[in-house]
């Protein structure tokens, strides 16, 4: 038991970042990390490698994540854009930065769930083309071309003048 | 330098650091030499700290209370293991005895078909599984295996759930209302107990696999060419159906 809190604990933090950057709602995105908790303690017996547990506890989360992007693509409804690291970036130095931030993973968020899913994976939690392959459960070619279709995307939103003044701040202040 | 022509898939590698030394420097030759594509990957690197650098503050946040791993794994080490299974597993009991008194008067169900089976799986689980001293009768595998077979006069096989953290502690052949059945009883390193009860169906020669719960067990109950099985454990079914499917799995190759 405490091998399991001492093996999956430091991957929480990782947990959270994906989920946010998947769903974009502190609320919601902290509930998905629970479920995946919960999920993994209870099914910690029954994972396959005795190594790395963090792939494997990606893979529960991404997998509650897409279920719930099907639920709420059978209901018709999006997520709501939450604030993005408010607290952390609040003088005044930082505010540049901090829109660019914002623009970023608002650009981010145009891109397909899969390929954006990828990206993540891979860019930012550095798990192996291999790793990303067995969260997503696609052939490694299949990460391969997703990838290079996310950044080609990514680059294209990136190339655009920047939406910051108009829609994205606007609308994350008027957002409750 | 090798003749390896430079693909896509390089580029990426390139972007993520994933490359052996030797193919990095040759990618960094490839790119001195094509600028355009050079601007490209100096591109995806930038969009790689930019992604990295707006989304660290979210793993900077300090954890709510409700991601405490600690509180996660005591809440599901209490038995009834949460709240949440305990409203669950009464609201199946509820639509379990409304569901059985409205089918009774309209068509009876057959009495040793896989609803049967899962009761007298549970209440194995429930007389055994709790017994400290003794909770199986025969521990040696070869011999319970030759028992069980001759007194459900078909050859069986014992389940091996090894792979998924459970050893096998052994078994006996107990009563029911059916004729003989095979109990066997495996643990983990918790000591968690899971009971699996088998024996030939006089109803229900095929049935599809389907959960059951009963008090503070569950588990799950099918059966494939006359043979049933019942795999019973502490809390709720769902958890128990990666093992439930492996020993079907086990049991279709015989």
């Amino acid at each position: 038991m405490s091998d399991m809190l001492r093996q999956i604990e430091p991957v929480i933090p990782a947990l959270r970042r994906y989920a946010r950057a998947l769903v974009r709602n502190r609320a919601a995105a902290d509930d998905l990390v629970q479920d995946c908790l919960e999920r993994a303690v209870r099914h910690w017996q029954q994972r396959r490698d005795d190594g790395n547990p963090r792939p494997w506890l990606f893979a529960i989360l991404h997998n509650l994540a897409v279920n719930q992007f099907r639920r709420a693509a059978t209901r018709g409804k999006h997520v709501t854009i939450d604030e993005a690291g408010e607290h952390e970036i609040g003088q005044q130095a930082a505010q540049e930065q901090k829109l660019i931030y914002q623009d970023v993973l608002g650009k981010l968020a145009k891109l397909p769930d899969e390929q954006r899913a990828v990206l993540l994976l891979i860019a930012v939690e550095d798990l192996s083309y291999a790793e990303a392959a067995n969260v997503l459960n696609i052939p490694i070619g299949t990460v391969m071309s997703r990838l290079s279709r996310a950044r080609e995307r990514l680059q294209q939103e990136l190339d655009r003048p920047a939406d910051i003044p108009s829609s994205n701040v606007v609308q994350l202040r008027s957002s409750p | 330098m090798s003749q390896r022509p430079i693909a896509e898939d390089d580029l990426h590698a390139y972007v993520d650091r994933a490359l052996e030394p030797e193919r990095e420097a040759e990618v960094a030759a490839y790119l001195k030499d094509h600028p355009d594509v050079a601007k490209r990957v100096a591109n995806y690197s930038d969009q790689r700290c930019w992604l990295r650098s707006a989304l660290a503050p979210f793993a900077e946040e300090p954890l709510p209370p409700q991601l405490n791993l600690s509180r996660i794994i005591q809440g599901q080490h209490r038995r009834p293991s949460s709240f949440r299974w305990a409203i669950a597993a009464m609201l199946m009991l509820a639509i379990g005895g409304i569901g059985g008194w409205v089918i009774r008067g309209a068509t009876q169900l057959p009495a040793g078909g896989i609803a049967a089976l899962s009761q007298e799986a549970s209440d194995s689980y429930q007389v055994y599984a709790s017994d400290r001293t003794r909770p199986v009768e025969l521990r040696d595998s070869t011999e319970l295996a030759a028992w069980v077979s001759s007194r459900l006069r078909q050859p069986v096989k014992l389940p091996d759930l090894s792979k998924s953290g459970y050893r096998f502690m052994g078994g006996r052949v107990v009563p029911t209302a059916h004729g003989p059945a095979a109990m066997y009883m495996y643990d983990d390193d918790r000591g968690d107990r899971l009971v699996v009860l088998t024996r030939p169906m006089t109803s229900d020669q095929n049935a599809p696999m389907a959960p059951h719960a009963s008090g503070n067990v569950g588990g799950f109950s099918w059966a494939d060419d006359g043979m049933g099985y019942s795999l019973v454990g502490p809390g709720s079914a769902e958890t128990l159906r990666p093992l439930a499917n492996e020993i079907r799995k086990q049991a279709r190759s015989i």
